[in-house]
């Protein structure tokens, strides 16, 4: 046989083409643009080149530091009740839910995960009825059961409104890691299930020392997302609260923080080259939060072959 | 094949209504006014399409909070209508200077307005005017009649008879005294602060010492407003920390609660709700017979978007708008927003009279941190809700609340420093 040189290979670049291009006009392009735009400033009508003066106001001004470390120090505080209320119990859930002696089973799923795929919008908008102090039926029912002090005007008090924000945002998506632990768990071979029952491994053990270490790559998945979900939140805030974050802005994450600065907010008029500053700081927390996740947890985690 | 032809009749469509689209001029018209979409569409437009065939008018309002910056995404992106609702002052004059609003000091009828009236859209030396004024409102209370007889109280003339009002309602129990909550927060500073400040600062000449820089924010004359809405907490509902301001209204349109700190611009909205008889107070003075004070508003014009296609047809309805026809119909229509014209107006709303008739008797001056001063970053307006809200709340002391902000418009503003 003679070798014949191999022909180019079209298909694999109009495979990639429609990705490529994509990916690039929607997310590549638009990233430079916004680093590019928050190395300017623009006063009265004229836009000239600052460097990174944007970033020196940002942290070096203590109005703008001010408002950025509350808008940071406030996210994180969001971030870690995902991660302590959301995470365990979206895993607990699913491990109540893979036992196959569970009636209705179907039905806790379709219900927990429903409000999942409901509009943020409507989300706030009905937890803020249901808390009214006015309207609300949380008051009333408290009160039904003669716990009637516990119930305060939680989202207009500073010291509250932003655990009861994230709890909320709990209650919408904790469907998420409960239906991927759900699919992790049902891919255990019950044969290694069984193997550990014949060792003397069974109920609460079986689940620590078997399901766990095996979902562990599901589980790390899932806190990525939620990182990046919540370093990205604003929807939530912005529907419940306004894009003023109150109370005297003790709900303000990144992202209201970003639309107020970008935008402008009623009087204040928007400043895009400082919001494309603070977007770009955004980018760089999620950025390095990812690559301390993939190369310092995801790249040696054990995997088990099954 | 079969696509081809349906993409060339898909064509065909879009075409035809493009065509049928152009038989008339279509006038959009931007507003935060969606409250008063029914009015816009059942009197104020049809009067204006009777007279004037071939124009037709869209009101498109967007949601209040939202409406600047909505307006300013899409006069950037050429999306915005032919005619702009414009806020006062530097909102709209920053929309100027970008070259967003057209001038209208050339239209015929705005030889009805006077210059206090024209000031809240004409550059600061006054040589450019760029929207058509429509309307002021005024502050003050809105209270309960039937409620005020039944504890047996009258109106307060005196910020210690207010009180004391405050306190019998509240002993009585029937009703919340005072409708408000700090949710949204900038009730606090509208109708809180800026309400209840005049009768401080003495209106135009506190504000006035402001902005050239005599006067300060912690001066005791704009502490004292703070002082007062300290005290205001315990007569508001329980809960008050996450009442919003719709939450306001309907307790107080439901009856549940006997005073409403309230701008003029409630009036349409409260005579179809409630079904009590209500009447007005303005703010209380400090001594009885003290010289009073009331913020009366410069609140909203019309203008033009200088990238409209139909200039001649949006300068026509801005014209209209100078008329005495339109001031006649939007004052009555909206019961709330005084025409800053000089046509003499008939109002027949007993409330709204309530309010005009403070006009003869105390010196009207706008809120303190709309002119110049909301200019800088941080803006003076958006903290003054903060504030305000603070200091009902508790979390700030009177004095704190005015150091905040005399330190924020001193990091900009250089008669302060």
């Amino acid at each position: 046989m003679t070798s014949h040189r191999r022909p180019i290979r079209w298909h694999i670049g109009i495979f990639l083409a429609p990705a490529v291009l994509v990916y690039s006009a929607f997310m590549i392009f638009p990233l430079f643009g916004t680093l590019q735009l928050s190395l300017f400033t623009t006063s009265e009508q004229q836009t000239s080149f600052v460097g990174l003066d944007n970033f020196r106001i940002l942290f070096g001004d203590p109005r703008w530091s001010g408002a950025f470390w509350n808008a940071l120090v406030n996210n994180v505080w969001f971030f870690v009740i995902h991660m302590l209320v959301q995470n365990p119990l979206g895993i607990l859930i699913a491990a109540v839910l893979s036992n196959p002696k569970l009636r209705l089973r179907g039905f806790y799923r379709s219900a927990i995960f429903l409000p999942t795929i409901m509009s943020f919008v409507i989300v706030g908008f009905a937890w803020k009825l249901i808390l009214s102090p006015l309207w609300g039926i949380a008051p009333d029912m408290l009160k039904a059961v003669g716990l009637k002090f516990l119930f305060a005007p939680y989202l207009g008090k500073e010291e509250y409104a932003l655990t009861t924000l994230a709890l909320i945002s709990v209650w919408q998506y904790v469907g998420i890691p409960m239906m991927l632990i759900y699919a992790a768990l049902l891919s255990i071979p019950q044969e290694v299930i069984e193997a550990g029952e014949v060792e003397g491994v069974t109920g609460f053990a079986a689940f620590w020392k078997i399901k766990l270490p095996l979902i562990l790559p599901a589980i790390g998945i899932i806190s990525i997302l939620t990182f990046v979900g919540n370093f990205n939140a604003f929807d939530l805030v912005y529907a419940a609260q306004g894009a003023l974050a109150g109370p005297n802005y003790a709900t303000d994450i990144l992202g209201t923080f970003l639309y107020r600065t970008f935008f402008g907010f009623q009087m204040q008029l928007g400043d895009p080259n400082m919001g494309a500053a603070v977007a770009m700081i955004m980018f760089l927390i999620i950025l390095t939060g990812v690559c301390i996740y993939l190369f310092g947890i995801q790249m040696r985690m054990t995997r088990y072959q099954l | 094949m079969k696509i081809k032809s349906l993409f060339g009749a898909a064509t065909a469509l879009l075409l035809g209504s493009v065509g049928v689209a152009t038989a008339d001029v279509t006038l959009t018209i931007e507003s935060w006014r969606n409250d008063d979409l029914s009015i816009w569409q059942e009197k104020i437009i049809p009067a204006f399409e009777a007279e004037n065939p071939g124009i037709k008018v869209v009101f498109a309002p967007t949601a209040p909070a939202q409406y600047n910056s909505a307006l300013n995404a899409k006069l950037e992106a050429g999306t915005a209508g032919d005619l702009i609702t414009c806020r006062p002052f530097d909102g709209s004059l920053s929309l100027y200077k970008a070259g967003h609003l057209g001038e209208v000091g050339d239209l015929e009828n705005m030889k009805n307005f006077g210059a206090v009236a024209k000031s809240g859209w004409s550059t600061d030396d006054g040589s450019a005017i760029f929207c058509v004024p429509m309307a002021s409102v005024i502050h003050g209370f809105i209270y309960n009649k039937d409620a005020f007889k039944e504890v047996g109280v009258s109106v307060p003339t005196t910020v210690d008879e207010f009180f004391s009002t405050l306190e019998k309602i509240k002993q009585d129990g029937s009703y919340v005294p005072l409708s408000m909550g700090v949710a949204d927060q900038w009730e606090a500073a509208t109708m809180g602060y800026a309400n209840i400040g005049v009768n401080y600062w003495k209106g135009e000449e506190g504000r006035q010492a402001v902005i050239a820089g005599d006067m300060k924010l912690t001066h005791p004359d704009w502490v004292a407003p703070y002082a007062q809405l300290a005290k205001w907490g315990p007569y508001m509902g329980d809960g008050y920390e996450a009442q919003s301001y719709p939450d306001s209204q309907n307790m107080f349109t439901l009856g549940r609660a006997a005073i409403y700190p309230a701008g003029s611009w409630e009036i349409a909205g409260f005579n179809a709700q409630a079904d009590f008889e209500m009447g007005a107070f303005k703010v209380p003075v400090q001594a009885a017979g003290d010289e009073c004070y009331i913020s009366d508003h410069v609140d909203i014009a019309l203008g033009m978007n200088k990238a409209t296609k139909n200039p001649e047809a949006a300068r026509t309805f801005l014209n209209w708008v100078g008329s005495a026809e339109f001031a006649d119909l939007y004052a009555n229509s909206l019961p709330g927003f005084f025409s800053l014209s000089d046509h003499n107006v008939n109002m027949t709303d007993p409330l709204a009279q309530d309010f005009v008739s403070w006009r003869g008797e105390c010196n009207s001056s706008i809120r303190p941190y709309h002119q110049i001063l909301s200019r800088g970053t941080p803006n003076l307006a958006n903290e003054y809700w903060v504030t305000s809200a603070n200091v009902i709340r508790g979390s700030m002391t009177p004095e704190e609340a005015a150091a905040h902000m005399q330190k924020g418009l001193a990091s900009w503003y250089a008669p302060q420093q």
